[in-house]
């Protein structure tokens, strides 16, 4: 097992690297050089030579990633070019917000999903079953923002009227306001991921209803209720909700467009302002940290399925 | 020695699943399943909205002459006029051409680069292989719309207050680029199943160089992997389009494009839900419509 978390950590922590040095040499073919961004049209070329000096963008490419890495790492990620405020400032709290959303997202969407997978497992074949599979099937791949687009036209201001169609940044709102005005964007995440997360309950539930152990159970006289609790959901449902955290990372691909629906201004909405206006330090940040939550969230999915389930630790050792 | 079984039939003296039988009988499962009926008939609409929108559509796209703004519903205008009296229905018609124009193109760059990157990787295994997955995981880190957005922010020119202008050409090169890692991870696998099979050391034996190995003796032999993805590929690459152009990388206004419609309209769904949610549905159908193919088309194939 050791062996096996030690294996994982290296790899993640290279492919990281990797990642940074793609997206610092991605920002770098940005058109249109920092000081003329700054200082704007007006300026004349020399003085736009001396900023580019002063803040060392006339340096070596690699000479420049190593010195932007060192700092990230110890959190600093530099200055905004549009008004030289610290690029931490507003990400530190756009990363709080994107992170409340994605957590009312999975509290939304995990009880359903498993039932629904559960029930679809019971139900294996029948017209439940396969409502149940396509209709997850058909929710993953609609765009999230017009699953949300959808959601408010029938329950925000339009109609029913039960939900507001726009967050904004709720700056000192109360626990429940934030839950109110954040329901429409976290249940249009949730019901994206509801498809996968149905399907490896489904998948899970029918491979514990095969085993022989649920035969040995049910032969042995058990009733039908500790049969399903005892020995089904519980070997069923476990893989299950270790495969759950490596969707975070998914998730955070469909935060970007909701967050601009309800402009909501959380790190995707950070992310696509940043890249509009060219202002590269907070691009390569947001693209950073949404870099690290996924390797974070993987790893974790993936050690804990391999604290669960024995088979994995031993092979899986590549 | 075989056992002979009593009363079982005699075996057949030629086999019976020749390539083309398997073919042919392959493609009429799939024709007849109807998922891949609704599917196909919804699909092939825009398809045909997007080639013949003009004519079929009641009204020009961006004609503005109808009257009101945000005026609702009507016989006359069945999808109401959006805020500056244009005709949604003709607006969502036309608006198929953008998204058809990139996807299919999209999905095809995407799916093409990545079985060769896959093949590569499956062949040569070993150091190759392990550069490449290192490079493909950090690219996958990143979700495929910010990885999108990173490099169309690369890639595009002039910025302006609402979007940035995105040529229909870009954004097939930037969501295949986008593809690339995916399938190749995908087409990857299943030749490392191929690669140690007798055809490919006979082959090997023979003299036969690696790209002669990897294009003409396994690529026949990952082809159902590979159109499984194509269908699925195509699915994501309508979600990506739509995504793009909602956060305002493609076409911009007056477009009829759908996403872009929602971004335009969007502030004002209080006052005129219709200008937003039918440019919403036809997005929600098309990608559905071709998901239903595409699970099919694998349901069929894994067989």
């Amino acid at each position: 097992m050791l062996r096996y978390v030690a294996n994982r950590l290296a790899l993640g922590f290279v492919s990281l690297v990797l990642l940074s040095m793609m997206i610092y040499a991605a920002a770098q073919v940005l058109p249109g050089n920092p000081g003329r961004i700054v200082l704007g049209r007006e300026a004349t070329p020399n003085a736009v030579k001396e900023f580019n000096h002063l803040l060392g963008f006339d340096r070596p490419l690699p000479v420049r990633y190593v010195d932007w890495l060192s700092d990230a790492v110890r959190g600093d990620f530099g200055a905004n070019y549009t008004d030289g405020r610290p690029v931490t400032d507003d990400l530190v709290p756009a990363l709080k917000r994107s992170l409340f959303l994605a957590v009312y997202a999975f509290i939304l969407c995990i009880p359903i999903s498993i039932l629904a997978g559960v029930i679809a497992a019971l139900r294996r074949g029948r017209p439940t079953d396969r409502a149940i599979t396509i209709t997850g099937l058909s929710l993953a791949v609609i765009p999230e923002f017009v699953l949300g687009a959808i959601l408010v036209t029938l329950l925000g201001p339009a109609f029913l009227n039960w939900f507001p169609g726009i967050a904004g940044a709720l700056i000192d709102a109360s626990f429940l306001t934030k839950l109110d005005s954040l329901f429409l964007p976290a249940l249009a995440l949730a019901l994206v991921l509801f498809g996968y997360i149905a399907r490896m309950a489904r998948a899970g539930t029918m491979e514990a209803l095969d085993a022989d152990f649920t035969r040995t159970a049910t032969l042995k006289g058990l009733k039908q209720r500790q049969v399903m609790t005892r020995h089904v959901l519980r070997n069923g449902l476990l893989p299950t909700i270790a495969v759950i955290s490596t969707q975070v990372g998914y998730l955070f691909g469909g935060i970007v467009a909701i967050e601009k629906l309800f402009g909501y201004p959380g790190v995707g909405f950070l992310t696509v302002t940043a890249a509009q206006i060219k202002n590269f330090p907070m691009l390569l940040a947001c693209v950073l940290v949404i870099g690290v939550i996924y390797f974070v969230a993987t790893l974790t999915g993936d050690l804990l399925t391999a604290a669960l389930n024995p088979r994995v630790r031993l092979t899986r050792q590549t | 020695m075989p056992v002979v079984v009593e009363g079982a039939p005699p075996l057949s003296p030629k086999p019976l699943d020749t390539p083309q039988r398997v073919r042919r009988e392959t493609l009429r499962l799939i024709l007849r399943s109807p998922t891949f009926i609704l599917g196909a008939i919804v699909t092939l609409f825009w398809v045909a909205c997007a080639f013949a929108g003009l004519e079929i559509a009641p009204y020009h796209p961006i004609d503005e002459s109808f009257g009101f703004s945000y005026e609702s519903p009507s016989w006359n205008h069945p999808f109401g006029l959006d805020r500056v009296g244009r005709d949604i229905l003709s607006r969502v018609i036309v608006g198929a051409r953008s998204v058809i124009e990139v996807a299919p193109a999209a999905s095809l760059l995407g799916v093409t680069l990545g079985s060769f990157l896959g093949l590569v990787m499956g062949y040569f295994s070993g150091l190759v292989d392990n550069i490449i997955g290192r490079v493909i995981d950090a690219v996958l880190a990143v979700p495929f719309i910010v990885f999108g957005i990173l490099l169309l922010t690369a890639l595009a020119g002039g910025t302006s207050q609402d979007g940035i202008s995105v040529s229909s050409l870009k954004l097939v090169i930037v969501i295949g680029l986008a593809f690339m890692p995916i399938v190749a991870r995908t087409v990857r696998s299943a030749v490392l199943v191929e690669r140690d099979l007798d055809y490919v050391q006979a082959a090997k034996l023979r003299g036969e160089r690696p790209p002669y190995i990897m294009l003409v003796e396994i690529l026949p032999n990952v082809m159902g992997p590979i159109v499984v993805e194509v269908t699925i590929r195509l699915g994501y690459a309508v979600f990506a389009f739509a995504t793009l152009a909602f956060l305002g990388y493609g076409p911009q206004p007056p477009s009829p494009d759908w996403g872009s419609q929602i971004a335009e309209q969007y502030a004002d769904i209080s006052l005129a839900w219709w200008a937003i949610v039918f440019p919403a549905l036809a997005i929600a159908s098309l990608v559905v419509a071709i998901n239903l193919i595409a699970d099919t088309v694998q349901q069929v194939l894994d067989q």
